[in-house]
């Protein structure tokens, strides 16, 4: 394995097409896992931020905000149910926010709430909003004043909250009577009664999946109820991106493993005298091939190394309307990823190896 | 003290197509404790094969092969890789070194690969068989920076890193002129006889026989004592 790792270190050059290419892999690498991140966290944060165990959408909704209704009556039989702790209304309204000083509306989400999700502080009184930070990009400063919809409601920015945007739109975080005008005001036909919410966050005990049963079954099958994780990927679209980008990773991370594999079953071609020559003096196939997976491994760490460091030079030119988010954890599993396929591509190269007959050095001159 | 080689009726057949082709017939060969025997024959004559046998680097068809007192004949291609890299020493007709490896670390692959020495122990003896080469100022070279001549000595020197019981060299001087080739079988013969280390070399010129003690000569497989007198005179006898 020394042999492999000097041989690394005197000839790079030699090295240098398969670094290359598996660098420009790892740049798209985490480029799509950087969209897939931008698209995924951009568009969940809202739900992902509730601090709660259950969302209660009422049945039928298909577990749409927009279609689901839970009303003082049947929150009360939500409540009866055994487990359940805590209750807190929740209602989200998309409509177009204009900023002051800006010629192009924001697209926003105004959400009332009662329990505070995380990282948000408790209800703001009437008028007032804590926005998501998204909404940074579009102009919006702390202290202005927003008017939100057709009826340009007007709502005050009184702080900033961190990653908490519903489908790629900065939230607004208001008191549930402020929801209820913007809806009301915005979308007269899905106006929404004083006590009426669409969703409901429930905190209890036990498990989640658990809870969720047992509030569908006590309310008699008028709720759908749904952990969180079942939540966030209930949203429009969510589960299909997720299947879309992971499955373009997946070819990608095939390709890597093609490359590898084919560079190093290359360099073992290549190699077949010289290690006809080690194994003549007694180097096992386990040897040698140990070197070629050094060699892969090393080889894939360099590209990885640096493939992230050029996607986040790339990324700093991105257009910030772009969902592109880089995540250490992505570059991380990105990173495992590339070497798991280095491990896999260098496999190629083993039958190859074992085959290299060592009475090959004997009798050549070549 | 046993011999350092001793093959008893060995012999070698290839299947080609329907047939076979003996490449050696019924050979019977003892390599005394520090005695160098030339093989000389013609291309396609059994000499590589006798050579490839000799060191476990090909299976013998039928016939015992021991060497050192060990029977190498039914050991598997794992047992031989071990045989190889503790009890053998090859020089190899191409020299084939690894190219992108300095002469010291040439010869430090073969304890690198057999983990019999480790760091100051092992470069002690490499820079101690560089110097007796005369090639302790091309330590730090590649092999690409050395002559024809400097690149053969320091194959010499990675086959006897090991401290081997039996070195088998191919074709020394094919490619070296016959000044250098002289000075590299000089060099062969002092190394070996100077360790008591046994040495089969196969060469086509019978200029170089002279540094054996014994010359054999091999056509179509079959082993044939040679009158030749050695530095040390006496004729030879398979």
């Amino acid at each position: 394995m020394r042999v492999a790792l000097r041989e690394l270190r005197r000839r790079p050059g030699r090295f240098g097409v398969a670094t290359g290419v598996l660098t420009l892999i790892t740049t798209l690498l985490v480029f799509l896992g950087g969209l897939l991140d931008g698209l995924f966290l951009g568009s969940t944060g809202a739900i992902r931020a509730q601090d709660a165990d259950v969302l209660v959408y009422s049945a039928f909704s298909r577990d749409s905000f927009l279609r689901s209704r839970i009303g003082p009556e049947l929150r009360q039989e939500v409540e009866r149910v055994p487990g359940v702790e805590e209750t807190g209304g929740l209602g989200l309204a998309l409509v177009a926010a204009r900023v002051p000083g800006e010629e192009e509306p924001a697209d926003a989400a105004v959400a009332g709430y009662q329990l505070a999700p995380e990282g948000v502080p408790p209800t703001p009184p009437p008028g007032e909003a804590w926005a998501d930070r998204r909404l940074e990009a579009d102009g919006v400063r702390v202290g202005q004043t927003l008017l939100m919809g057709p009826a340009e409601v007007p709502i005050r920015v009184r702080g900033w909250v961190e990653d908490t945007s519903y489908l790629l739109q900065g939230t607004l975080w208001v008191a549930p009577e402020t929801w209820r005008r913007v809806q009301s005001l915005s979308r007269p036909d899905a106006a929404v009664a004083p006590g009426v919410f669409q969703v409901l966050a429930v905190r209890g005990e036990g498990d989640p999946a658990d809870l969720a049963r047992a509030i569908e079954a006590g309310t008699g099958g008028r709720t759908s109820a749904l952990t969180l994780d079942e939540a966030v990927f209930s949203l429009p679209g969510t589960a299909q991106q997720n299947r879309v980008f992971t499955g373009i990773i997946g070819a990608t991370l095939l390709v890597a493993v093609l490359v590898v594999g084919l560079f190093f079953v290359l360099l073992t071609l290549e190699r077949t005298g010289l290690y006809g020559v080690l194994k003549a003096i007694g180097a096992s196939s386990r040897q040698l091939f140990a070197g070629v997976v050094a060699q892969a491994v090393v080889v894939t760490a360099v590209a990885v190394a640096l493939g992230t460091a050029l996607a986040v030079l790339l990324a700093l030119a991105v257009p910030p309307e772009v969902p592109l988010q880089l995540e250490p954890a992505r570059a991380g599993i990105t990173a495992l990823g590339m070497l798991a396929a280095a491990l896999v591509g260098s496999i190629v190269s083993l039958r190859r190896v074992v085959r290299i007959d060592p009475a090959t050095a004997i009798g050549s001159a070549t | 003290m046993s011999a350092a080689l001793d093959l008893e009726d060995v012999r070698k057949v290839y299947r080609a197509g329907e047939g076979e082709v003996v490449a050696l017939s019924h050979a019977t060969l003892q390599v005394g404790e520090d005695e160098i025997v030339a093989l000389l024959g013609p291309s396609g004559s059994g000499k590589t094969t006798l050579l490839s046998i000799a060191g476990g680097l090909l299976a013998a068809t039928a016939g015992r092969v021991l060497v050192g007192g060990r029977d190498i004949s039914g050991a598997t291609p794992g047992e031989l890789t071990r045989f190889r890299r503790e009890q053998v020493g090859f020089v190899f007709q191409a020299v084939n070194l690894v190219p992108f490896l300095t002469a010291r670390e040439n010869l430090l692959v073969v304890d690198e690969i057999g983990g019999r020495r480790k760091g100051p122990e092992s470069r002690a003896r490499a820079d101690r068989l560089l110097e007796e080469l005369g090639l302790a100022h091309r330590a730090g070279n590649l092999p690409g920076q050395l002559s024809g001549g400097e690149r053969q000595r320091v194959a010499i020197g990675r086959a006897l890193m090991n401290e081997p019981r039996l070195v088998l060299v191919d074709e020394p001087t094919s490619a070296l002129d016959t000044r250098t080739g002289t000075q590299v079988m000089e060099l062969i013969r002092t190394e070996v006889k100077g360790r008591g280390t046994a040495a089969v070399i196969v060469t086509h010129d019978t200029r170089m026989t002279r540094w054996a003690d014994r010359t054999l000569h091999i056509d179509d497989g079959v082993l044939s004592a040679v009158p030749a007198a050695g530095p040390e005179g006496g004729d030879a006898e398979a």
